[in-house]
């Protein structure tokens, strides 16, 4: 449809959820009470590593109001939600990995009494020694401290490793390798709804379970594969979600312990955790330590890329086997790499498992290389947007690593961010203690790749149309408040000439609707919009040929709007025409489906990283830095977001805004930190600090619409992409402010008034890890490049006139410069201006 | 309230309440919150539950017009008092303007602080008719919100004062 076609697409219409939000009569996993209904606490380990010896539940079972107990030996299946890492299970059987991994479960009349019983239940344990970090999981296994008994080799999970195109030769023909380490701590989602699932067995032999779930699906089959049922037996219900970021993309104790209490009991069961709880139960953002090695040109052509990623997972696999590979997979999608190589492991620790969040993977090595792009630029007296520039990817291009890149607005972002923020001017002449960064990213439109292999279809949709017009939609994917329900409505109205709020909507219901994999890898807009698009379509000519008999018009002739289906002048009512055609030929009921094309490369590991689409972000961020107490402060953040057609323009705002937050939070202060016994250092809202209203800054939203030619109306994705750049543009900007690079995430005060010092006392003006462990990777799988990706001959022969005027190229070590201002590229007159880290010169 | 037998022992105690303009009596142990009172005996689940430790703003209800954090206040403490949770905002089916304004201009994501957030955000305007972007930050700074970054919601309580008719503050 061209724009001019379009009704509600693009409009800024109301979210169809909206109204219940905001009266409160949206019933949330918490808010729902069944008769008799039951409540189980958790008994969690308080090791973080130890073998269980005995769990004695006699007196728990006996207390007054106490209705079943139930321990590992109940739910002995394992699971997981992808099927390489099947190890986890629902109640801990022979050790506990982590503080907090569930080993009983109560059902009781209320919760105090549940809680009294987790009390009367005695553990046994044998420490073990713990493992908590990534050099530890690095050292020699000794059997005692193996976390898992199937891991690649001692603690690391899984490694990988592939070289794409002649990465040595690249690195041979840089004129500058910049070489340097990273580290991004972790950090949680904190959804301010804890997880909560509710279940209810029946005598018939049914199960349902609602829970706060994005993944109602995966959750589907794993209760089916741990209870022992038939998945037709199950029906899951995902509820309202009162906030997931990916937080709740993974399958938890909890739903498997209400589902089995029920089983035993009787009587619904709800799980309900706390907030405490909801800390450990985590999967979030990894840690990730990074070693970058970037080779370039004196015109800053890259020549070649190496980035080796360690991965700090947690107690368990999770989604970690992609959150290991998305560490390695997007650093090609938004300058042209024609040599890349990347090393990736994860090791298992004894804490709480991470997992998917908002970015899921692509955060940690986005934040890497942004800031070495910044430190290439001030390398190269270089302006960090036109370094940029030179080189992104083009539209319909593939890259190097066989990702397909379809439509691309990163060059208008780029160009707007640095135009409304006024970046040329800005970058390095703000006075001092004040400066200005600058990153680009891109994310995926949702995997091509489902977690399991099937065959079947991403998502469906199935519409229903009755003779009084009424429309019902029915489509298996989750709300978690991006707004995927309104996202579904509009694109149905739009093509049947209705508006969002006549349609019904069924969603998130196992028995009820067709598969949808769940809200997570930014998946929902682009492969459920084209589903109800194909459903929508399907329907309309159906009611058109209907319609077309009782106008006595061509089909071909007639158009949808306003409830009505017109030839010309004349028209009918939509319900006339569903009256008409279910006289006809039977209800009206139609289906689409969204099935991704095949984009995997021809290699093993191929499977993450591909998307249907790919969207563009660009970001500046304009700091204060107080050089007496490290504060930073953000004043302003221009953010320019390519998701494609924008089908609702509130809608992405709101998720670029919230991306923008979240990237900000993670930058500045959230963290999710352990302490030596594998204890959290503050599962509270107070402890574990997060922006409030007043810290969050003013935020410039730039809607940049690359029309996607396979989005629905040309849409993409906006609900993660937009954080990537975040955090990386706020640390160079601290550079931009006060000279000193700060290469690890949380920035903190402390971190800004340390590398102050370093600074004033001459050394190396940088905080951040000063080195990478030994580790087994194994040898590189070496990949052919796609025949249309970035060669090393179009980096060498790139035009000089492209070279920028103001900052010619010259020997970059152990140059000098004036001292107060980092980027100044004056002639020397000042202190000599320590030589960048880990820059080697190898000019020819 | 359970039917069955609990461990719990704790006294019972008959409250008289004033809810959204409705008086309840109900009968709770000493030791209940508001909040638990409010979302398991009288059925008003609006109000949510977040960490019940005073640190999220979930829960955030006017008591005789001031908003206060439901999972910090005692029931029992609330006799006499008017309490006001989300549920008594609108007017029958029509929304306050603070709601039509959350509605409009997406302030609602996943909507799990909105309740609490309108709390707040009605104390403020009922204080404050017309204020300041500083002012409405400062109002909603014991509200946490993971989703909108909070520009829409400063948008919304200003657009609803914009409405409200009030005058500069």
């Amino acid at each position: 449809m061209s724009d001019e076609a379009l009704r509600l697409v693009g409009r800024p219409l109301p979210k169809v959820d909206a109204a219940g939000k905001v009266t409160g009569r949206t019933q949330y996993a918490d808010d729902l009470t069944l008769p008799g209904m039951l409540h189980a606490r958790i008994r969690r380990s308080d090791r973080p590593h130890a073998r269980i010896v005995r769990v004695g539940t006699g007196s728990a079972a006996a207390l007054r109001g106490v209705h079943a107990v139930l321990t590992g030996a109940d739910l002995p299946v394992k699971y997981g939600i992808l099927p390489v890492s099947q190890d986890e299970r629902a109640l801990a059987v022979d050790k506990v990995r982590y503080v907090g991994d569930p080993v009983a479960a109560v059902a009781a009349v209320d919760e105090a009494t549940a809680d009294e019983a987790l009390r009367l239940i005695e553990v046994e344990y044998e420490d073990l020694p713990p493992v908590l970090s990534i050099q530890d999981a690095l050292a020699p296994a000794h059997d005692g401290d193996r976390i898992h008994e199937r891991a690649e080799n001692g603690n690391v999970q899984r490694s990988f490793a592939f070289e794409f195109g002649p990465v040595d030769e690249g690195f041979q023909a840089a004129d500058i390798i910049r070489d340097d380490i990273f580290f991004y701590g972790g950090n949680t989602h904190l959804a301010l709804e804890p997880h909560c699932a509710i279940a209810e067995a029946t005598p018939d032999g049914r199960v349902t379970v609602w829970s706060s779930t994005q993944v109602p699906h995966y959750l589907h089959r794993a209760l089916a594969r741990v209870l022992g049922l038939p998945a037709d037996r199950i029906r899951v219900i995902a509820t309202p979600v009162g906030g997931g970021f990916g937080g709740k993309s993974d399958i938890f104790a909890h739903e498997f312990v209400a589902a089995k209490l029920s089983m035993m009991t009787g009587r619904p069961v709800k799980a309900a955790l706390t907030r405490e709880e909801s800390f450990y139960c985590h999967r979030g953002r990894h840690p990730v330590l990074m070693r970058f090695r970037l080779g370039a040109r004196t015109d800053g052509r890259i020549t070649a890329l190496e980035s080796t990623t360690y991965l700090d997972g947690g107690a368990f696999g999770g989604h970690g086997v992609a959150s290991t590979l998305y560490t390695g997979a997007l650093q090609t999608t938004t300058y042209q790499v024609p040599a890349y190589r990347f090393r990736g492991l994860r090791v298992f620790t004894n804490k709480p498992a991470c997992g998917p969040k908002r970015g899921h993977g692509t955060v940690q090595p986005r934040f890497a290389l942004e800031v070495q792009m910044d430190k290439l630029a001030v390398d190269l007296r270089i302006s960090p947007a036109e370094l940029r520039r030179r080189q992104l990817v083009e539209e319909h291009s593939r890259t190097v690593n066989w990702l397909r890149i379809t439509s691309c607005g990163l060059r208008e972002c780029l160009d707007r961010v640095v135009e409304a923020s006024d970046f040329e001017r800005k970058w390095g002449n703000l006075p001092p203690g004040r400066g200005i960064g600058l990153a680009c990213s891109a994310f995926v439109s949702g995997s091509a790749e489902a977690v399991y292999r099937n065959e079947g279809p991403h998502t469906s949709v199935r519409l229903e149309v009755d003779r009084s017009g009424g429309v019902t939609a029915f489509c298996g994917e989750t709300d978690i408040g991006q707004g995927s329900d309104t996202v579904l409505a509009t694109c149905v109205a739009e093509v049947l000439g209705l508006s969002p709020g006549d349609i019904r909507l069924v969603t998130a219901d196992t028995d009820l609707t067709p598969v949808g994999l769940g809200s997570y890898s930014s998946r929902v807009t682009f492969m459920m919009g084209n589903a109800a698009i194909e459903a929508a379509t399907k329907v309309r000519d159906v009611l058109f040929r209907a319609a077309a008999l009782k106008l006595a018009a061509a089909p071909g002739t007639l158009v949808a709007a306003d409830g009505r289906i017109a030839a010309g002048e004349a028209a009918i009512s939509l319900a006339e025409a569903a009256a008409e055609a279910e006289a006809r030929w039977g209800p009206v009921s139609e289906t689409g489906s969204y099935t991704p094309p095949d984009l995997a490369g021809p290699y093993r590991g191929s499977g993450v990283g591909p998307s249907p689409a790919y969207s563009y972000s660009a970001c500046a961020v304009e700091v204060e830095v107080d050089p007496e107490t490290g504060i930073l402060t953000v004043d302003r953040v221009w953010v320019a977001h390519d998701g494609g057609r924008v089908i609702n323009p509130v809608l992405a705002e709101g998720q670029i805004e919230g991306s923008v937050y979240m990237g900000l939070g993670e930058a500045l202060m959230e963290e999710q930190a352990f302490r030596k016994q594998g204890l959290h250092r503050g599962p509270s809202l107070l402890d574990y600090k997060s922006p409030t209203a007043l810290e969050m800054p003013p935020v410039e939203v730039i809607t940049v619409q690359a029309v996607d030619p396979e989005g629905p109306f040309g849409a993409k994705e906006a609900g993660q992409g937009p954080l990537l750049p975040v955090p990386p543009a706020v640390c160079n900007a601290i550079y931009d402010a006060v000279g000193v690079r700060i290469d690890e995430v949380p920035v903190t005060p402390q971190k800004i008034l340390r590398a102050l010092e370093r600074h004033r006392t001459g050394d190396e003006p940088r905080v951040g890890p000063g080195s990478v462990p030994e580790a087994p990777f194994r040898p590189a799988i070496r990949v052919q490049p796609p025949p249309d990706a970035p060669t090393l001959d179009m980096a060498l022969t790139a035009a000089k006139e492209a070279l920028c005027s103001g900052f010619p190229p010259s020997n970059t070590s152990g140059r000098a410069r004036c001292g107060r201002r980092p980027t100044c590229w004056r002639p020397a007159t000042g202190l000599p201006w320590p030589s960048p880290a880990g820059a080697t010169c190898s000019r020819r | 309230m359970a039917t069955e037998q609990s461990v719990s022992r704790a006294e019972r105690l008959v409250l008289h309440l004033t809810v959204n303009g409705q008086t309840a009596d109900v009968l709770a142990p000493a030791c209940a919150t508001l909040l638990e009172v409010l979302r398991e005996d009288l059925g008003l689940t609006g109000t949510k539950h977040g960490c019940e430790l005073g640190e999220c703003g979930l829960c955030t209800v006017l008591v005789d017009g001031i908003p206060l954090y439901a999972c910090l206040q005692l029931a029992v403490e609330m006799e006499g008092r008017e309490i006001v949770t989300v549920e008594g905002l609108a007017d029958g089916t029509r929304l306050a303007p603070l709601q039509e304004a959350f509605r409009e201009v997406g302030a609602v994501q996943c909507g799990y602080c909105t309740p609490g957030m309108l709390m707040s955000a009605t104390h403020l305007l009922a204080t404050v008719p017309r204020p300041s972007e500083g002012q409405i930050r400062q109002a909603l700074s014991g509200n946490l919100c993971r989703c909108t970054g909070y520009a829409k919601i400063v948008a919304a309580v200003s657009l609803a004062a914009h409405r409200m008719g009030g005058e500069d503050g």
